[in-house]
């Protein structure tokens, strides 16, 4: 898609390496005065070809790359590419290996959303609340770090359950982390919900209707927060989840309206924290007991697997949407295929709509309230094969060939 | 390690050259009031051409291989980069993939790696004064 100009539109450029995105990703915005005319961007910029490199390592060692399709939402990655193994291999996980990988996943989203308040406060210039919740922020990486051992990456999920035990010695810090994210709910809900200033800059802003929803097929917090009772926790629920009976999020159930706009966003991310330290609560009352995982020696696991035939899918809710591994294994060492879509991959697209028709200002809110990760949604780099485009490499050997040219006329 | 007589505080570049966000948000993490290293008068700023370091995480695409080295020119001298990350000092997981220029020193000299997938804040700040007396000593040696 290219933007075509007219004497009265302007085209400006944000991106790939601006302050107001913390990763690479290029938006072409077509301006007339102030106002957005239409939109477009350009991805690839942080692809590695990890699905490729997959195909050249072990399933054990897939998980370790799988963690590091995103930084924020790694367990959420590496569970559905488990489940997509298990599937195939008809492993069963124990029970309570299904409650610790929900207790990560829970524990992930409070720091996601937190991460995310304090990105789309800072987008505000309301720099003091960015520093709030991201200080509230610290607790949760806190209980991260005592139960897995780093603060970001966690290691947690194997193939057929997870390789470290949520022990009960630690439940006492899950759960004064769930009273302290209790504690504070109200103060956030008084920062972002309550405040004036915020209130006009994020209401009817941004708005992404219920139909263009559905159309561009948005996932995640973006598409409830239009209105759409869509959570794959709710809709096919897995691991602990079916015991909880989650009900999907959407922001009527605080306001009594549903707009679709960046403030309706907030509102829902802020309640699934709320929801999350709920789930994290039952999950410490009636964590069962017994294996955590189904085969500890991964010697012996890599060797069943490399005995299967299949191709699977894993899919589960991560906290900007649903995250979709697809795994083919052909009895090889190696897998055949691995796909991943992440959620912003279809939280891109509501980008046009939401950004059409406001105004330039408003770009780095718009843009950031879909929770955009760069690096989930970067699996493909398009070689366009178009000579209109010259990069500067190209450029620079036509102006070199130019100079010999005239070089060898003047000699 | 003398730090003396610089006489400005660290005003700070951040570029993502392709990184998972793990040692993005633990810089941002070093900001905030936990690590808060603000009171040294550190900042990130919105343009390398007021910057004094530059922050580079990532293993550097093809894509954004470029973008980096024109960031780097931009930067005034005397400066400092720092690596930040497993991936920007060897690739780390992505080593052997199709579609990476990198390490980051393939593209731009680097002053100062700091290892870890991804590295705390506490490691940041280490190599962050680190980077500080190597500053140091350009300046004097200008």
């Amino acid at each position: 898609m290219r933007l075509s100009r007219d004497k009265n539109s302007f085209k400006i450029s944000v991106g790939p390496v601006h302050p107001a995105l913390k990763e690479p990703i290029q938006l072409n915005c077509l301006i007339a005065g102030e106002k957005i005319k239409s939109v477009d961007f350009e991805l690839s910029q942080a692809h590695r070809g990890i699905e490729w490199i997959a195909t050249r390592r072990n399933p054990i060692q897939i998980l370790y790359l799988a963690e590091r399709i995103c930084g924020i939402c790694n367990i959420c990655h590496t569970i559905s590419f488990c489940t997509a193994v298990e599937k195939i291999a008809g492993i069963e996980v124990p029970a309570r290996a299904q409650y610790v990988r929900t207790m990560g996943a829970e524990l992930e989203r409070i720091h996601s959303h937190l991460l995310w308040a304090g990105v789309a406060a800072h987008e505000l210039g309301f720099d003091s609340a960015m520093h709030y919740t991201w200080k509230a922020r610290e607790k949760v990486l806190d209980v991260i770090e005592l139960l897995s051992g780093n603060r970001i990456t966690k290691g947690i999920p194997t193939i057929g359950g997870v390789r470290r035990d949520f022990e009960e010695k630690n439940h006492a810090k899950i759960i004064e982390a769930v009273e302290y994210y209790r504690s504070v709910f109200g103060k956030l809900k008084a920062i972002f919900l309550d405040d004036p200033v915020i209130k006009s800059r994020t209401k009817d802003i941004g708005v992404l209707t219920k139909k263009d929803a559905l159309t561009l097929c948005a996932v995640g917090p973006t598409a409830r927060a239009s209105g759409i009772a869509r959570d794959v926790r709710q809709d096919e629920p897995y691991a602990a989840y079916p015991d909880f009976g989650l009900k999907a999020i959407t922001p009527d159930q605080l306001t009594g309206e549903i707009k679709g706009d960046v403030f309706d966003r907030i509102v829902v991310r802020l309640l699934e924290v709320a929801q999350s330290a709920d789930i994290l609560e039952f999950c410490v009352k009636n964590m069962p007991g017994g294996k955590i995982v189904y085969e500890e020696k991964p010697i012996k696991l890599l060797a069943q697997l490399k005995g299967v035939h299949g191709e699977a899918t894993g899919r589960l809710e991560a906290p900007r949407g649903e995250v979709f591994h697809y795994v083919k294994l052909v009895g090889e060492e190696s897998p055949y295929s691995w796909k991943v879509k992440p959620p912003t991959y279809s939280n891109l697209l509501p980008w046009i709509p939401m950004l059409e028709g406001e105004q330039v200002a408003d770009i780095p809110i718009i843009a950031a309230s879909i929770d955009p990760c760069m690096s989930c949604c970067n699996r493909a780099v398009v070689a366009e094969n178009n000579e209109n485009v010259l990069n500067h490499d190209m450029l620079h050997r036509l102006s070199v060939e130019k100079t010999e040219n005239i070089r060898g006329q003047l000699a | 390690m003398g730090i003396s007589n610089l006489n400005r505080s660290l005003w700070v570049f951040h570029v993502n050259t392709g990184s998972c966000n793990g040692c993005d948000i633990e810089i941002v993490a070093a900001l905030m009031p936990r690590y808060d290293i603000e009171r040294f008068g550190m900042k990130l700023v919105g343009s390398p051409r007021h910057a004094d370091v530059l922050l580079v995480t990532g293993p550097v695409t093809m894509d954004m291989s470029a973008k980096l080295k024109r960031v780097y020119e931009q930067t005034p001298d005397p400066k400092v980069v720092i690596a930040v990350g497993n991936c920007g000092a060897t690739g780390g997981v992505f080593y052997e993939s199709y579609c990476l220029d990198g390490p980051i020193d393939n593209i731009i000299p680097v002053d100062v790696y700091v290892r870890g997938c991804p590295p705390r804040p506490e490691a940041i700040i280490n190599g962050v004064v680190k980077a500080w007396a190597k500053l140091e000593k350009k300046e004097a040696g200008k």
